[in-house]
C-alpha cells in the first residue's frame, strides 16, 4: 500500500515537471516529436533508478559513516556524471539497439537537475533503498509521461499558425501551464 | 569588447533566462514571491563569481580532457559553500528554496559561462561576466518574482496592497509555465523591432 502510495503520488500528484519544476530544460528540448520523447524517456528511467542505487549507497556507507554529509553535492553530481558515462560505454558495447536508441540522450542527462534532484530528495524524505528506488522509477515515468504528452502536443500544433514570437518555447511554456492545471486536479487523491 | 559591455551583456543582449533560456528549473521554482526569487538570484551570482574567477585563474592548469569534471567540482564547492552560508543565517529562505540550492549545480548558466567565458578570458573579465549574468538572471527572477507575488498574492516583497487572496493560481506551478512563456515572447517580439 505504501509503495502505490509512493507511484500515484509521484506520478501525478507531485509531477516532477508540472509541479515540482525538475528537468524543464530536456522537457522543452526534446519535445518536438514523440518518437525522441520516448528515447528520453526510457534514457531517463534508466539513469535515474541506477543513480538513486548508487547515491544512496554512497550516503549510507560512505558520507554519514565518515561524516561527511556536507560533501553530499559534490560527490552526488560526480558520481552521476561517472555513471552516466559508463553506462554509456557498456551499452555500446552490449547492446547495440539500445545504444542507438538511448545513446544521443545520455550526456544530455547529467545535466537534467531531476537526476540529482531525486537522488537529494530520496536522502531527505529518510527512504530506505527500497522506497527510494520505487520513488526514483516513479519520477522518472512522470517525467516521461509529461514529456510524450507534451511531445503529441506540439506535433499538432506544428502547422498552427501562432504569433511569430509565441514560437517555439514561449509557446511550449504556455501548453505546459495548462498541462500542470490539469495535473492539479489530481491533488486530494491521497491525503 | 570593453569592459562595461561585457558587464550589461548579461542584463539584456545575452540575459541567460530571457533570451537564452538557460536555467529554467529554478527561475520557475524560485519565482513564488520576489524575495524567493531575488534571493536565489543573489545565491546564483555568487556562484558564478566564484566559479568564474577560480576557473579562469585555473585555466592554464586544467588539462583539456578533463575540463568539465574539473569545472563542476570547482562550481559545486561554491554551491557547498551558500548551501551553508545560506542554512546558518537565513535559514528561513533557506528552507523555502529547498532542494533548489543544491541544484545550482546542474544550473546550465554556471556552467555555460565557465566553459564559453572564464576558460579562455583573463581573471577581471571574467569577473565582471560572473557578475553581470548574475545579476541579470537576478534581475529576471526578480521581475518574474514581483508579477506572480502581485498578481498571485496581492502584495509585494511581502507587504499587502489588497484584501483578501490575489489570482492564486499564479503562485501556483500553471502561472509559473504561463508568465515566463509570454515574458519570452514579449523579449522575442521586442528583439525584432
Amino acid at each position: 500500500m505504501e509503495y502505490i502510495l509512493i507511484i500515484i503520488s509521484a506520478v501525478f500528484i507531485n509531477n516532477v515537471v508540472l509541479a515540482q519544476y525538475l528537468g524543464v530544460c530536456p522537457f522543452l528540448g526534446v519535445s518536438n516529436k514523440v518518437n525522441t520523447a520516448l528515447g528520453m524517456a526510457g534514457a531517463v528511467v534508466f539513469v535515474i533508478v541506477l543513480a538513486t542505487i548508487v547515491t544512496y549507497l554512497i550516503q549510507v556507507y560512505v558520507l554519514d559513516k565518515l561524516g561527511i554529509a556536507f560533501m553530499q553535492t559534490i560527490t552526488f553530481i560526480l558520481v552521476i556524471a561517472a555513471l552516466v558515462q559508463m553506462v554509456e560505454i557498456i551499452l555500446k558495447k552490449i547492446s547495440q539497439p539500445l545504444y542507438q536508441a538511448l545513446g544521443i540522450f545520455l550526456p544530455l542527462i547529467t545535466t537534467n537537475c531531476a537526476v540529482l534532484g531525486v537522488a537529494i530528495l530520496v536522502i531527505k524524505k529518510d527512504y530506505n533503498l527500497l522506497e527510494g528506488v520505487v520513488f526514483g522509477a516513479s519520477i522518472a515515468v512522470g517525467f516521461g509521461l509529461a514529456l510524450i504528452i507534451l511531445a503529441g502536443i506540439r506535433e499538432q500544433l506544428e502547422l498552427v499558425d501562432v504569433p511569430k514570437g509565441m514560437k517555439g518555447v514561449p509557446l511550449s511554456l504556455v501548453i505546459a501551464g495548462i498541462l500542470a492545471l490539469a495535473f492539479m486536479g489530481f491533488t486530494g487523491i491521497v491525503k | 569588447m570593453s569592459q562595461l559591455q561585457n558587464f550589461t551583456k548579461g542584463f539584456f543582449k545575452e540575459n541567460p533566462i530571457l533570451v537564452l533560456v538557460l536555467g529554467t528549473c529554478p527561475t520557475l521554482a524560485t519565482t513564488s514571491s520576489a524575495l524567493n526569487g531575488m534571493g536565489m538570484g543573489i545565491a546564483t551570482t555568487f556562484v558564478l563569481i566564484g566559479s568564474n574567477v577560480v576557473i579562469s585563474l585555473l585555466s592554464g592548469v586544467i588539462p583539456d580532457k578533463v575540463r568539465i569534471p574539473a569545472f563542476i567540482v570547482i562550481i559545486a564547492s561554491f554551491v557547498t559553500i551558500v548551501d551553508l552560508v545560506m542554512q546558518a543565517y537565513v535559514p528561513s529562505l533557506y528552507e523555502t528554496l529547498g532542494i533548489f540550492i543544491p541544484l545550482i549545480v546542474v544550473n546550465c548558466i554556471v556552467l555555460g559561462r565557465a566553459e564559453a567565458f572564464a576558460s579562455k578570458n583573463s581573471v577581471l573579465s571574467s569577473f565582471i561576466d560572473g557578475l553581470g549574468m548574475g545579476l541579470g538572471f537576478t534581475m529576471a527572477l526578480g521581475i518574474m518574482g514581483s508579477f506572480r507575488e502581485m498578481v498571485g498574492s496581492g502584495s509585494i516583497f511581502g507587504y499587502k496592497f489588497i484584501s483578501g487572496d490575489g489570482i492564486l493560481v499564479f503562485i501556483l506551478a500553471p502561472g509559473a509555465f504561463w508568465v515566463l512563456g509570454y515574458l519570452i515572447a514579449i523579449i522575442n517580439r521586442l528583439k525584432r523591432t
